[in-house]
């Protein structure tokens, strides 16, 4: 069963805000929550330097990782994923992606730029394995 | 000896090693993880060497990248 991401609107509208920011770079960023049942419910995201400064690739500085998950811990809330944008490519992982996966229990968020209305997608990488993940925003559950 | 590993409080025996607490705590695809002592980032080539203290607060970072044409700068930073 995959699980589902359960993202606030006002998260969203961060995270692309912070995308578009970025251009002509990728953006990067993490998400921390907790899981109930088949959810990831994200309470936090974190929105993160791009070390590459590149519109093809992005690394998140593992001083920046450090220190979000320290945050992460104070709150009591757990990693669930990442996220990045394509700033002109469909919100799909590149191999690039799939071969740098690395955390099998990481949600992978992709957020395309490449049309006028941003597209974000959540997916599992597991050894080459990519799944789909359903995104819930909030008012979906209301 | 008690150490903290990602949060956790461990027991543990005196002198255990990263490269040790890396295979108790089957830490997966170990090769891309970066690992953390007191806030203080270990160099990969040394986790045999290093030896863990009683108190010491270990954390496991994997790495995260990619993009069209993603590389792995701070990886290949913290390996060199």
């Amino acid at each position: 069963m995959e699980m589902k991401i359960v993202l606030k609107k006002q998260d969203y509208s961060r995270m692309v805000a912070h995308a578009r920011a970025c251009l002509p770079d990728e953006a990067c960023g993490l998400l921390a929550g907790t899981v109930e049942d088949d959810k990831k419910l994200v309470q936090k995201v974190y929105l993160l330097e791009n070390a590459d400064h590149s519109p093809e690739h992005f690394s998140i500085l593992p001083e920046e990782q450090l220190a979000a998950v320290r945050d992460m811990r104070a709150n009591g809330l757990v990693p669930l994923g990442n996220f990045h944008s394509h700033p002109s490519s469909p919100a799909r992982p590149s191999a690039e992606d799939i071969r740098l996966a690395y955390d099998g229990r990481a949600s992978y968020l992709i957020l395309s730029l490449a049309q006028k209305e941003p597209v974000l997608r959540a997916f599992s990488i597991a050894e080459e394995n990519v799944c789909e993940q359903e995104i819930l925003f909030h008012e979906d559950l209301h | 000896m008690q150490i903290t590993v990602a949060g956790n409080r461990r027991e543990v025996k005196e002198g255990l090693t990263v490269a040790e607490l890396i295979a108790l705590e089957k830490v997966e695809t170990p090769e891309y993880v970066t690992v953390s002592v007191n806030d203080a980032f270990v160099q990969s080539g040394t986790f045999a060497q290093t030896v863990l203290l009683d108190g010491d607060t270990v954390e496991f970072l994997y790495f995260m990248g990619g993009g069209e044409k993603g590389r792995r700068i701070w990886l290949s930073q913290m390996n060199s």
